[in-house]
């Protein structure tokens, strides 16, 4: 039943793909694309992924169809018919899946428990996060300490985005220093969605509750699917929503710019000094052990340091390049 | 049927992964470019989460008053978090980019842009 | 102090230049100490959060670390030091804080690649670093810069999935992730199709971000309409991090393992870097664009690198590393000697250059110096590792004697090049939109100061020798 169920959740989802790719029409890309990512995490659900169903719903799903509804709104809708050698890529295209279907053959079978993948370093993990560490959900264990150090870089990877985002549209023409506010655009900024009532109503009936799950996926990541990542998706998902509501003027108002840039340092610095502190108490870089004196909770203790701190840039970042393309629209 | 299953999960991947590829290479439009790149990456997420599975097991969450679970594997799902997170990252820069590039030249599609940089 | 790359990258709002030169310096005094110690023989490793390995994140430092990361930071460095005033000419005043932290963000993303014995981890700091230079890339004035740097933003992004595709099935094969785990459990499941493909994956994907030819192409305008300072971080670290993780996977991991793979290798990788040389050069001869004409010189250089590497000995992979650290002395010095031409110049035509000689003559000086490193005339480092390479290829009868051919034929194509450079800067005419006087001292002395290394470099090479061979060595220890 739900191998069948499998089955049919890739065929949809490869042949959501090719529809993202032949349509010209951008929007409804968008929107497809979002939908291959809904499946995606359906997929992943199946395959015992809750954690990463999570995230790709949130993020993929979620926050990536609104940064690319962003920048639809700046660029234009609709794709120039395609001109240009289209078979020679198609070949080659073609060519390549051969040689990597040809590599599936020698590999171990599915859902093999005795593939090297599961005896090797994963039982480990199983077998020692209850000593260790003591939480139930063993992703996040992994995430946050055995493998902490990715966990960093990743949260750098979110900071370099934000960054560069807000360095790339700091200049050229609509940036913020440049503008006139024109009565027409402070009017645009003010008012928002306010002339249509259902959606305001129902908007703003779902904020507080959008940003409430946030706070909860935020600190249960250790005893079921959550974490920092995910927590920081849908918080600023929540906020999103109120700024298309309400105005950006006013979202802006609630956090303001500079808050924002204390958010997206704020968080990558918490992670890091959770990091040094571990040093300067006797242990190695991002070693909790030694930040209390009971290990075990220690541990817990860091990972849940690290995941607000992941939370806070995550935030940060999100908000900060919604409003960045947002502010652009308005020149 | 499980190892039609086994074979078509790698299969799935390989497809995607194309023709994830192919809106890459093959399409003028940046914007597209950028979505080929995202679905390119989500082929790649299925193949290593695909690979953790374990059969008859399930997420890999201890719970109460159940003891001797079987497991799926963590690990995979673990990297494939970080690089769900660097993947939509990397789209919001390119995003970034091309918002740029629209004011800078008046145009996303690509060859566009060439013609207008060799005048 | 192996947390030196993570503390680079505390660099949030609000920092100015003097911050980021500062970080780059202390990265710098890590890197030296490193060397001082692994050349006493020891092998640092350090394991993150105190897991061992493989269940958690190990670092290793050895001889192949230790000379990458004086490249890397001893480039920032320098080019931070002495470029502030280029910074100031090409970038707005209320961008520069975030234009420094992308700058310590790539800094530590690449030393992190570096140190890191755990493939997905050099994925992730890969990808800081990537980021990270793009946003360096699209910092400058030249709207040019933008399409670039998206170009290279999807090729490298191919790139490092590539990769990601590659590691996943070893992964897939073997259970881990740790390096030196995998060198032991590939033994187990050697020549097996999943492994095969994954090498190819792994392969193709580093090349893309080290701009091996074909897959270069994204390299000459990302170099070019880059910031000029950029430019010199760019050419002297981003491909060869790259090359070093492609180096150290291949021989590492891959080459005991899988039969045959030394001449899969060299088969493969051997006639891209001979293409890479040749028409590297070839294009740079007919580029009118100063930064342009280097970049496609780096492209060459990058093939002199594989030549040294597909040739899978000791002798020839000393070579190979030689040259990483030289090329990266005269290709940063060169650029340097740019930005401070570009603080004086019109333009950076090769008709612009005209009469450059008499208005800044020591930069002029220093430009002449690191190109001719480039070229590799005696005296200078280029020649050093250039000698190498020849010395290595003598040992490989008829093969050997084409491909020194091949490298002589190079370096007689860059004379030509550098040649129509130095034309134009001593011609008796000047270029009208030039402005007289030298460039500011701190760009001109560091500029001045990174020639010199070269000849330093060229004339006692005793310590990047050292290093290179002792890499090598432990390279290809595993070789039967």
């Amino acid at each position: 039943m739900i191998t069948l169920f499998s089955l049919f959740l890739l065929v949809l989802l490869v042949i959501t793909a090719v529809a993202v790719v032949q349509t010209r029409n951008l929007f409804a890309a968008v929107m497809l694309l979002s939908i291959f990512s809904l499946l995606l995490a359906a997929n992943f659900l199946l395959l015992d992924a809750a954690d990463v169903a999570l995230t790709e719903a949130a993020i993929g799903a979620g926050i990536s169809t609104v940064l690319f509804l962003g920048a639809l709104s700046l660029t234009g809708e609709r794709e120039a018919p395609r001109k240009g050698p289209r078979l020679l890529y198609l070949v080659a295209v073609i060519a390549a899946t051969a040689v990597v279907i040809y590599a599936t053959f020698d590999k171990p079978a599915f859902g093999d428990p005795q593939a090297p993948v599961q005896t090797h370093v994963a039982p480990w993990y199983l077998e020692k996060t209850p000593e260790y560490i003591d939480i139930p959900n063993v992703v996040t264990a992994i995430l946050g300490a055995y493998r902490g150090y990715d966990t960093l870089g990743e949260v750098f990877v979110v900071f370099t985005a934000g960054i560069g985002v807000l360095f790339l549209l700091a200049s050229g023409p609509g940036s913020g220093s440049k503008r006139r506010g024109s009565r027409l655009t402070e009017v645009g900024q003010v008012t928002g969605l306010r002339h249509y009532l259902v959606p305001r109503v129902v908007g703003r009936l779902l904020v507080p509750f959008i940003i409430l799950f946030g706070l909860y996926v935020q600190f249960h990541g250790e005893y079921g699917p959550g974490g920092g990542f995910q927590a920081g998706a849908f918080v600023a998902a929540g906020i999103v929503l109120y700024s298309l509501l309400e105005g950006e003027k006013k979202a802006l108002d609630i956090i303001p710019r500079k808050v924002l840039m204390g958010m997206v340092c704020g968080g990558a610095l918490l992670y890091s000094a959770v990091g040094v502190l571990g040093m300067l108490m006797g242990g190695n870089f991002l070693d909790y052990s030694v930040l209390l004196d009971n290990p075990v909770a220690a541990q817990q203790v860091g990972i849940i340091l690290i995941e607000l701190g992941v939370g806070l840039t995550v935030t940060g970042v999100l908000l900060s390049i919604y409003h960045a393309f947002a502010a652009r629209g308005r020149a | 049927m499980s190892a039609l299953l086994d074979l078509f999960a790698y299969w799935a991947f390989a497809i995607l992964l194309m023709v994830g590829f192919y809106a890459v290479i093959a399409k003028s439009n940046l914007i597209k470019k950028l979505m080929g790149l995202s679905l390119f990456q989500a082929a790649v997420f299925l193949l290593y989460i695909s690979m953790g599975k374990v059969d008859g097991g399930t997420a890999p969450i201890f719970q109460a008053g159940v003891d001797n679970a079987l497991f799926s594997n963590p690990l995979p799902q673990v990297l494939i978090l970080t690089a769900i997170v660097v993947g939509i990252s990397t789209t919001a820069l390119g995003l970034g980019i091309v918002v740029r590039i629209k004011e800078e030249y008046g145009s996303i599609e690509e060859d566009e842009i060439q013609k207008i940089d060799q005048r | 102090m192996l947390a030196a790359p993570v503390l680079a990258l505390l660099a949030p709002r609000g920092l100015a230049w003097a911050a980021a030169t500062l970080v780059s310096l202390m990265a710098f005094a890590i890197a030296v100490q490193l060397t001082i110690l692994v050349l006493a023989g020891q092998v640092p490793g350090y394991f993150m959060g105190s897991w061992p390995a493989p269940f958690g994140i190990e670092l290793r430092i050895d001889d192949f670390s230790v000379l990458m990361l004086l490249v890397l930071t001893g480039a920032s460095t320098v080019a931070l030091i002495g470029g502030r005033q280029s910074i100031d000419l090409e970038i707005e005043t209320e961008r520069q804080p975030l234009f420094y932290s992308a700058w310590a963000l790539a800094l530590a993303g690449l030393a992190g690649i570096i140190v890191s014995a755990d493939a997905f981890n050099v994925f992730v700091f890969m990808e800081i670093s990537s980021l990270a230079s793009y946003v360096l890339i699209a910092g400058g004035p030249d709207r040019r810069a933008l399409p670039a740097v998206f170009k290279y933003l999807i090729m490298g992004t191919i790139g490092a999935t590539f990769y990601l595709i590659g590691i996943g099935l070893i992964y897939l094969m073997t259970g881990t992730l740790n390096l030196a785990d995998m060198e032991l459990r590939i033994h187990e499941v050697g020549d097996q199709r999943p492994i095969l493909v994954a090498a190819g994956f792994i392969t193709v994907g580093l090349a893309l971000k080290a701009a091996v030819f074909p897959l270069h192409v994204w390299l000459p305008n990302a170099y070019t309409y880059a910031p000029n300072i950029v430019s010199v971080f760019m050419a002297a670290c981003a491909t060869k991090v790259s090359l070093y993780v492609l180096l150290r996977f291949d021989f590492f991991v891959f080459q005991q393992n899988l039969t045959q793979h030394d001449i899969q290798f060299a088969a493969f990788l051997m006639p891209l870097a001979v293409a890479a040389i040749v028409v590297g050069s070839a294009v740079a001869v007919f580029e009118k664009n100063l930064k342009r004409l280097l970049a496609y010189s780096s492209v060459a250089q990058v093939g002199y690198i594989l030549l040294g590497a597909s040739l899978v000995s000791v002798a020839g992979l000393t070579a190979s590393l030689l040259h990483m650290f030289n090329h990266a002395l005269a290709k940063g010095a060169l650029f340097m000697a740019v930005a401070c031409l570009a603080t004086r110049l019109g333009g950076l035509r090769i008709p612009d250059l005209r009469g450059v000689a008499r208005t800044m003559p020591l930069t002029t000086a220093a430009l002449v110096i690191a190109a001719l490193s480039l070229i590799g005339i005696p005296g200078t480092a280029g020649f050093v590792s250039k000698w190498y390479l020849i010395s290595a290829l003598l040992g490989m009868g008829g093969l050997g004697i084409m491909l020194i051919a091949v490298v002589v034929i190079g370096s007689l194509l860059a004379v030509v090049y550098v040649w129509r450079i130095v034309e134009s800067l001593r011609s008796l005419e000047n270029a009208e939109s030039n402005k007289p006087g030298e460039a500011p001292m701190m760009l001109l002395l560091t500029t001045m100061a990174a020639s010199l290394a070269n000849l330093w470099f060229g004339l006692s090479p005793a310590l990047p020798i050292e290093l290179a061979q002792r890499s090598a060595a432990a390279l290809l220890v595993h070789l039967p």
